[in-house]
């Protein structure tokens, strides 16, 4: 579960909270790029990252992120992260429980 | 070679097999006197099996496979206190799928969630906090786990959380670092090894230099990785070398992704939430000095232990492991997966019942789903 998935920043969704649209093997999804954010944010529009739990961790060369996909494809790894994003995406459509029965 | 052509360049891929065969022969490695390399994260050992790369590589190589699978190495007194947070009235318990099915000594959090608790897996921490803000009348918990690829996403969300002033949301923070199990391996007299693998994406975060001590103190090779499987192999040869040129250092394979001084941002983030606990329990090793970190006073409102009383700060009797795990075993390399009583028997991935069986990075898991008939074959002399 140490693994990052690349992905591409689309646009900038909320500067102040430095949080930004990727694009994650076609899935949509809104991430923090707190951790790459030692350069200008406009700047990282149309870069590929590598993406862990929400979190731009790294900026990569789009060769990389080829290849990283690839590898994370052989291991399931892609897989998985898509569903967790997915799987997060639906926990805010829960109902609220009342705890243990 | 049944497996190289799966290699995005199998020609490269039998060229360093065979310099690691030649290197191998150099230091008169053998099958009966292995070199023996250990994977520190659990992404590589999952895909040293998936590729078959422990069968690929010169018979005179080991792979020991180290303690790098978080949900592995969480004791059950862990997961207790998870269902105990989740039990609690008003509470919304949030966590990443990984943590689900990990077996606590009642139950489950997957257990819990399906006897009426609110547990919800997200993807990210954030996701946490977005819950928090929309229920506001709710006490919303995110469970910390992990190493430090993602300590750095929770202490920026609670950071994000301060600065929001948002009073309903805590981590129940039971983050834990690489370097310092690995030096308790290291001083651990039956702990034979020559060399490391160094994890990437913990690395990307923390730099080269925290494994400095490897090379220094304890003269053995360690070199960061990537998880392509080339990448793996590329790692073994470049330990491999610096064992026959009688070298030990810190070498980074991964360099196109890891900075030597890994992320300031992360690292400031890091900081600035948590502090090291004096000594932390790990499921199989037992206690480690300085390897889990905790919230620091200034973030307290947002810290689990501190607003239910619970935790490993805490304190409590400790849980004892099922009868007849031999996680503890496996976890240190003192036995193969296979060589456990309860391997494919009491513990399948389906109904897990040590750590190790429920994350595809645990060993057992692995050799379960890519051991397939070679398992079979090397567990029958012992039955």
């Amino acid at each position: 579960m140490c693994l990052g998935i690349p992905g591409q920043i689309v646009e900038i969704t909320d500067e102040a909270r430095l949080m930004a649209m990727a694009d994650v093997s076609g899935v949509k999804r809104e991430v923090s790029l707190a951790p790459v954010s030692d350069r200008p944010l406009a700047d990282l529009v149309g870069e590929w990252v590598l993406i862990h739990v929400g979190f731009a961790m790294a900026v990569i060369d789009e060769h990389e992120a080829a290849e990283t996909l690839e590898a994370l494809r052989g291991l399931g790894e892609a897989q998985e992260a898509l569903e967790a994003m997915e799987q997060g995406a639906r926990a805010f459509d829960e109902p609220v429980r009342e705890g243990a029965q | 070679m049944r497996y190289v052509e799966e290699f995005r360049d199998p020609k490269a891929a039998k060229g360093v097999l065979a310099a690691i065969a030649r290197v191998a022969c150099e230091i008169g490695a053998t099958r009966e006197e292995p070199v023996r390399i250990m994977e520190i994260c659990g992404g590589h050992t999952h895909a040293i099996f998936r590729y078959g790369l422990d069968k690929l590589v010169h018979e005179g190589i080991e792979f020991i496979h180290g303690p790098g699978c978080p949900v592995c190495v969480l004791p059950m007194s862990r997961v207790d206190e998870c269902v105990e947070i989740a039990e609690r009235p008003g509470v919304i318990f949030t966590t990443f799928g990984d943590a689900m099915r990990v077996p606590g000594s009642r139950k489950s959090l997957m257990q819990a969630k399906a006897d009426g608790c609110d547990i919800r897996m997200v993807y990210s921490p954030l996701d946490a906090l977005e819950l928090a803000r929309r229920n506001p009348d709710r006490e919303v918990v995110f469970f910390g786990l992990g190493f430090e690829t993602t300590t750095p996403s929770t202490a920026l969300t609670i950071q994000q959380a301060a600065r929001e002033r948002i009073g309903n949301f805590t981590v129940f923070c039971n983050h834990i670092t690489v370097p310092p199990p690995i030096k308790a391996l290291l001083d651990d007299p039956h702990m034979l090894l020559d060399g490391f693998v160094g994890p990437g994406h913990v690395s990307m975060v923390i730099g080269i230099h925290p494994y400095d001590f490897i090379a220094r103190d304890y003269g053995k090779p360690i070199v960061v990785a990537g998880f392509e499987p080339l990448d793996l192999l590329q790692s073994v040869l470049m330990v491999l070398e610096q064992i026959r040129d009688g070298r030990a250092e810190v070498e980074n394979q991964y360099a196109r992704v890891v900075p030597e001084h890994g992320n300031p941002v992360s690292l400031a983030a890091i900081a600035d939430v948590y502090e090291e606990r004096p000594s932390f329990e790990w499921r199989g090793l037992g206690e480690i000095d300085a390897s889990g970190l905790r919230i620091r006073d200034a973030y307290r409102a947002y810290d689990a232990e501190e607003t239910f009383g619970i935790g490993y700060a805490v304190g409590r009797a400790k849980v004892e492991e099922p009868e007849g795990c031999a996680c503890g075993a496996v976890m240190t390399g003192r036995i193969k997966p296979t060589a456990c009583p309860q391997f494919g028997r009491g513990c399948t991935p389906d109904m897990p019942l040590g750590a190790l069986m429920v994350s595809s990075e645990g060993a057992c898991a692995a050799y379960w789903t890519y051991g397939g008939a070679r398992v079979a074959s090397e567990t029958e002399p012992a039955e």
